[in-house]
């Protein structure tokens, strides 16, 4: 049995780092979880963006003695991820101290207690009666 | 089922990022800007290592608007956190135990130095100021890790952070006065690969790297003291 190519090795690793990630966005259910799905699809995008500068036999883009070894890679995408990562920094810790606020306002940080909670929140400031449960049935709501 | 439609999506949305990955030319990029910076950056700007030359003199408007993201997250976390940062009543994390606070003494020294060699040699060997600046940052951080009561004093951070900032926006107004262009390349070239070449490179990465140490050792620090004054 044959290896598959490199590249197509790289491209597949890429999107399932984006993919998983993206799922853990979507199922996380705990809030700090979703910051790090958050992390890890930001990783594939940018491992995404690198391998499209990638060259098949090409050295980094430094310039060692007087001539070039051999092709370089394309620097553009490695500034631009050099971007992106930091910017990434700047959102993750911005996103842990919206959840660490969160954590102090509501006491919990798991997604489904917190929609619970927010809309009863938001019940209270519209002046609705509360939904009520099974065992202790609400008034009818407008829908 | 949430769970399921959600995996759908992933799988569906993966699929289709492979299928347009499919169509690239896989390691042979056609690199229409990148031939010109590989053929020509080097003597522009007199950086060894390109991706610095892109980073900032190609694009080094670009960098200031990621500096200015970077400060805008910083001042977010400051801002979300604000008021709640540290109550007067609550205790400090106890200190680390002996292997911490060892390693943090001895790794202090060496981060600092691993630090500014990779911010002094950003445009000679892979590295600069945003990774050096990082590596300060994890220098200043770890310390607090085992004793959190010595933190950080946010004005000194404040004031490296500005400082910074001003004297990258400084050089970038000197290049527009001088050479008619917002960070234009300044100064000797130099020989291609001395410490002492590239103009105004080191100098602008010496700022960004002191501006992004001291604002993600800020970020870290809040955060730091926000867990400390509990729930």
């Amino acid at each position: 049995m044959s290896l598959p190519p490199l590249e197509i090795v790289l491209y597949a690793g890429a999107v399932s780092l984006l993919i998983i990630g993206l799922a853990g966005l979507v199922m996380s259910e705990h809030l700090v979880r979703l910051v790090l799905a958050l992390g890890v699809a930001e990783a594939g995008g940018n491992l995404l963006l690198v391998l499209t500068g990638f060259r098949q036999g090409a050295v980094a883009p430094i310039l060692l003695g007087a001539a070039p070894s051999g092709p370089m890679v394309d620097p553009i995408p490695q500034a631009l991820v050099l971007t992106a990562i930091v910017i990434g920094v700047g959102v993750q810790a911005l996103a842990l101290a919206l959840v660490l606020r969160v954590r102090r306002a509501y006491g919990t940080v798991h997604m489904s207690a917190l929609r619970a909670r927010l809309v009863e929140d938001l019940d209270e400031a519209a002046g609705l009666p509360p939904e009520g449960s099974r065992e202790a049935p609400g008034v009818e709501r407008p829908v | 089922m949430r769970n399921f439609t959600s995996l759908l999506f992933a799988g569906g949305l993966g699929f289709f990022l492979l299928v347009l990955a499919a169509d690239l030319p896989l390691g042979a990029p056609p690199m229409l800007a990148g031939q010109g910076v590989l053929a020509e950056g080097a003597a522009a700007t007199g950086a060894a290592n390109l991706v610095t030359a892109v980073v900032l003199a190609y694009r080094g408007i670009d960098t200031l608007g990621e500096l200015s993201i970077l400060f805008a997250a910083a001042a977010g976390v400051g801002l979300v956190l604000g008021r709640a940062r540290r109550r007067p009543d609550a205790e400090a994390d106890p200190e680390g135990g002996f292997i911490l606070l060892a390693a943090a003494d001895l790794l202090f020294p060496l981060l600092v130095i691993v630090g500014l060699y990779i911010v002094l040699h950003g445009h000679l060997t892979p590295g600069g100021g945003f990774q050096g600046g990082v590596v300060l940052a994890a220098a200043f951080f770890l310390p607090l890790l085992g004793r959190p009561r010595n933190a950080l004093d946010h004005a000194v951070i404040g004031w490296i952070e500005g400082l910074a900032g001003a004297v990258f926006v400084g050089i970038g107004l000197w290049a527009l006065a001088a050479r008619g262009e917002f960070l234009a390349p300044l100064l000797g070239k130099g020989t291609l690969g001395a410490l002492f070449s590239a103009g105004t490179l080191p100098l602008l990465y010496i700022a960004v790297g002191l501006k992004v140490g001291a604002e993600i050792a800020g970020l870290m620090s809040t955060l730091q003291e926000t867990e400390a004054a509990g729930s």
